[in-house]
């Protein structure tokens, strides 16, 4: 591709008549690409989600050894080494394996919540919004509530009740982290509500549910991105939280925080069967955040260093 | 809320003590409904998901006798919204049933462990004060520079470790390797039958009855969950003060205060950080908040016996009186924090007591 | 008047690294004042407020300031430290800033921050300083100081809060006063107040001033003589009093844009501006 190719195409890009919505809306992608991809730890936490996605992928052909199933005679906590890139835990499991499946319990755990968390704030951020009056009160003191609880104690008590395992952790972490959402989709939606846009499409007598439905929600879904990936981190922390404390992900699966939990035994003298997977969620978090800064920098250059 | 507004905007005559007893109104409201909130879901948790919540509180070893007795006793033949309101009067008087586990009332339990957890998240929010607040501003003044970088990788870094796995990095490190802390406990075995504490703040009781080798003691055992709780409250205060202050910086009275000839050092902790210093409260006290709230994790790593250690060892045991009556303590104080530090704010800045 | 100069200004320049090159704010503006007043005017963005920041030291540290001559009282301000200049500034210079709204502290008493120029370069006990402060918001026609002395900025009227802050700059007893548009963020009634207040304060104490503005007609009737800037140039250097002989056609078009009561001007004039002035 010669440069005179490259160079028109940004031009086209950046075009400020675009001919269609699709050029906008392309030129507008690029313009952000190009704040975002200029701050290198931005570009840093990419990579590192990247890698996440790819070592969650490919875990069957990266990993040598079964997650599961360990040579229990021969190759009990042994010590980092060539055969054992991480060393092996107390059931004389490959760590390293261990680690690389892992990332795809670690994946589960956030794209589940997400999933859930995010639509729930969506929605009642976007009715609250929208209908203004008592609804708005009423919904909005209920997010504020649940605003003001402690997360992970919260967390705690729910999977104590529903009982042990990752998918009622996915659920307590859930329900304790859609109220932002809902603020942020409230925000969003007060600034259009009374746009010159949604009022035309209310004349065209669409109705209320289909205006939130169409027109509100996928105006908030930029900021919602934004907050869920810097919110990302978080929701891995209380995961692996819970999964340490034994209420997460149950053995055998190779979850990050049980392993560290079952490494704790074990700690004084065999320090690496806690330290690796510590080190995958911190990585991984850290990943999250730099790509949350990073987001939240390109698409509101405003909040600059804040 | 929309209602205190609209009383306060019609109010005409005495416009300011309308506009106190709305804010009051307001304070209360949100105090009042947040605590149900609060006490609905724990509620939720406690008696509507369990299938059998007697089960859920004595656990199946008990025998049918007793079972009898606690369904009829939790009322739990009752209409839900009449057993939620016997729910609410019992909590509100401190009553959270008996823990299966110590046979004690869950309240006498949670009072002989609170102070510890309020000793430690006390240590932790004033090392992440005392150590973040000044590199927050340091990092704020030279902007840009290798401090702000690395002051912003810190905070980072605590942003993303999982607290448990850090602490346990620590004990090997400080406690096995290093042999600079002692192991994890809140005293020595040797002083836990000689010393009595008064408050239940060893530091404090030890001080106050001058027994400096308890003291020492206490504080070796203190002092790593602290610094990791104080390491978390660091990243979050030290980003926070610099971001107070970048805007503190660039407001007009610090070229003014330029112009007056005033030193840099006067300029940044005299004008600057007084400024900043408002919301910083908030920030701090909602650090205090959450390092409660981290005690959970932290306490089971250090056997540190606060209510942390308390509520995940009910949880292991199935003893769900004990961990929802954690759970609601913990909550209150959050959320008592949180409305206190809003408090606090309006107290404290000069341009909300003119109303 | 070479034996009573003040400040002489030759060539100063103060230039901003930006992301798109080099910005230059002022390209060499030379003057020199006694204890006289001088008026710079020029219209927004012409590098008024830069040449004043300059003289005081208060330029941003990302910008570069350059002169061939910059010098209070035969003190070459370029060459001296950090910390002298420091106690220059607020002790004989000294400034005004246009929004007493943003300039004063929020969360200090206008007393406190006055108290607090007065401490910092001369040693005296709180208690005289105090009085001294009274004393001065007295002399800056506050009529209760004691009051005021307790208030906090957000307490007192915009015109209340300038008067304020020419107090807290001149309780030093300044030689040079630079005052940045001291009244543009004033309701026009009270404008006149403190410009009064300001012009006898001046006469009473023989100070230098330096009066920023962009309306030239305040800037004639309250200065000796007037320095027109454009683009970061002085395109003209004038008495007050024969201003209406201006030659330079941008200060003329600056006095064709006055409105003038009693004349009704179709169309608006528009002010013209020629690149080769600020060559
Ligand atoms: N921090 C800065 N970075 C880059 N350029 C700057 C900066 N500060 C000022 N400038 C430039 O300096 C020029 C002169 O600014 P200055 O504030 O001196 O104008 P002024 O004459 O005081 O205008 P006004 O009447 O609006 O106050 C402006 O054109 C501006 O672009
Ligand atoms: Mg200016």
């Amino acid at each position: 591709m010669s440069a005179e190719i490259i160079q028109s195409r940004r031009e086209w890009l950046l075009s400020d008549r675009p001919a269609s919505r699709l050029q906008a809306r392309l030129g507008r992608a690029y313009v952000t690409w190009r704040r975002f991809s200029a701050n290198r730890l931005a570009l840093i936490g990419l990579l590192i989600i990247i890698a996440l996605l790819v070592v969650a992928a490919l875990a069957d052909v990266l990993a040598p050894y079964s997650p599961t199933i360990g040579d229990l005679k021969n190759a009990r906590l042994l010590p980092p080494g060539a055969a054992h890139w991480f060393g092996t835990d107390d059931l004389g499991r490959d760590i390293y394996s261990r680690i690389v499946y892992g990332s795809r319990w670690t994946l589960y755990v956030v794209i589940l919540v997400a999933v859930i968390a995010a639509p729930i704030g969506l929605l009642v951020g976007t009715v609250a919004g929208y209908a203004g009056g008592w609804t708005d009160a009423i919904l909005m003191r209920i997010t504020d509530i649940f605003l003001a609880f402690p997360k992970l104690v919260l967390a705690l008590a729910f999977v104590a009740a529903l009982g042990p395992g990752i998918e009622n952790a996915v659920l307590a972490i859930a329900i304790t982290s859609w109220p932002p959402y809902a603020r942020i989709a409230r925000a969003e939606t007060l600034t259009v509500r009374n746009s010159d846009y949604i009022k035309a499409v209310q004349l065209m007598g669409a109705s209320p549910f289909r205006i939130v439905l169409r027109h509100i929600m996928p105006l908030c879904v930029s900021s919602l991105i934004v907050r869920v990936t810097l919110d990302m981190a978080g929701i891995i922390l209380t995961a692996a939280g819970l999964g340490f404390l034994g209420l997460g992900a149950q053995p055998p699966l190779p979850e990050w925080g049980a392993m560290i939990a079952s490494g704790r035994r074990f700690i004084l003298d065999q320090w690496w069967v806690a330290a690796a997977p510590g080190a995958a969620i911190l990585i991984v978090s850290l990943g999250f955040n730099l790509l949350g800064d990073g987001l939240r920098d390109a698409l509101d250059p405003r909040s600059g260093d804040q | 809320m929309s209602v205190a507004e609209n009383q306060a905007a019609a109010g005409g005559g005495s416009a300011r003590a309308v506009a106190i007893l709305s804010a009051l109104g307001r304070f209360l409201v949100i105090a009042v409904t947040t605590y149900l909130g609060l006490l609905a879901v724990t509620f939720f948790i406690g008696r509507v998901i369990p299938i059998d919540p007697v089960l859920a509180v004595l656990g199946d070893r008990a025998p049918v006798a007793v079972v009898e007795r606690t369904r009829r006793e939790m009322g739990l033949d009752l209409p839900l919204i009449e057993q939620f309101y016997i729910y609410v009067k019992s909590a509100l008087n401190g009553d959270f049933g008996t823990s299966v586990l110590t046979t004690n009332p869950v309240m006498s339990d949670i009072r002989r462990v609170f102070p510890a957890t309020i000793e430690l998240a006390t240590l932790g929010t004033i090392i992440g004060a005392v150590i973040g607040v000044p590199l927050g501003v340091l990092a704020a003044v030279k902007r840009g520079s290798l401090i702000d970088q690395i002051v912003r990788i810190i905070g980072l870094i605590g942003y993303s470790v999982p607290i448990f796995w850090l602490g346990l990095l620590g004990l090997v490190l400080f406690y096995a390797k290093l042999q600079w802390v002692a192991f994890p406990a809140r005293l020595d075995v040797v002083y836990e039958y000689t010393f009595t504490p008064i408050t239940g703040f060893y530091l404090l009781d030890a001080a106050m009855q001058g027994q400096w080798d308890v003291f020492y003691d206490a504080f070796r055992h203190i002092i790593l969950p602290a610094a990791l709780l104080g390491y978390f409250a660091l990243a979050y205060i030290s980003r926070m003060t610099r971001s107070f202050m970048l805007n503190e910086l660039a407001q007009e009275y610090i070229v003014a205060a330029r112009a007056k000839g005033l030193s840099e050092t006067r300029i940044i902790w005299g004008h600057a950080l007084r400024n900043a210093a408002v919301p910083m409260v908030t920030v701090i006290a909602l650090s205090y908040a959450s390092l409660l709230e981290g005690s959970v994790l932290t306490e089971t790593v250090f056997s540190w016996p606060g209510i942390g250690l308390y509520i995940t060892n009910s949880l292991q045991n199935a003893d769900m009186n004990a961990v929802l009556g954690g759970t609601i303590i913990i909550g209150s104080v959050f959320i008592g924090i949180n409305l206190l530090s809003d408090l606090l704010y309006r107290v404290l800045d000069p341009r909300t007591k003119a109303g | 008047m070479s034996g009573d100069t003040l400040l002489e200004v030759d060539d100063l320049r103060v230039t901003f690294p930006t992301r798109t090159g080099l910005v230059q704010a002022v390209r060499g503006v030379s003057f020199s004042l006694g204890r006289e007043r001088l008026g710079i005017v020029g219209e927004s963005g012409s590098g008024k407020s830069q040449t004043g920041r300059a003289i005081m030291g208060l330029t941003p540290p990302q910008a570069q300031v350059s002169a061939r001559k910059l010098a209070f009282d035969d003190i070459d301000l370029l060459s001296i430290s950090p910390r002298q200049r420091r106690s220059l500034r607020g002790n004989r210079i000294a400034m005004i800033l246009q929004d007493p709204k943003y300039s004063l502290d929020p969360v200090m008493t206008i007393g406190r921050q006055i108290v607090e120029t007065l401490r910092t370069h001369e040693k005296v006990s709180k208690a005289e300083a105090r009085e001294r402060a009274l004393a001065m918001l007295q002399a800056v026609q506050i009529r209760d100081p004691a009051r005021v002395f307790d208030l906090y900025p957000h307490e007192v009227s915009g015109g209340m809060g300038q008067r304020a802050m020419i107090a807290m700059m001149l309780i030093t007893g300044p030689e040079l006063m630079i005052a940045d548009e001291p009244t543009s963020a004033l309701d026009v009634t009270v404008q006149l107040d403190v410009l009064k207040i300001l012009d006898k304060l001046v006469a009473e104490r023989g100070m230098g001033l330096i009066f920023i503005s962009h309306d030239l007609r305040l800037v004639s009737s309250f200065c000796d003589r007037v320095v027109v800037m454009y683009a970061g140039k002085v395109v003209e250097q004038i008495k007050a009093s024969e201003l209406r002989d201006a030659q330079h056609p941008y200060t003329r078009g600056l006095l064709n844009c006055m409105p003038r009561i009693g004349f009704e001007r179709h169309p608006l004039p528009v002010l013209d501006r020629k690149p080769e002035w600020a060559a």
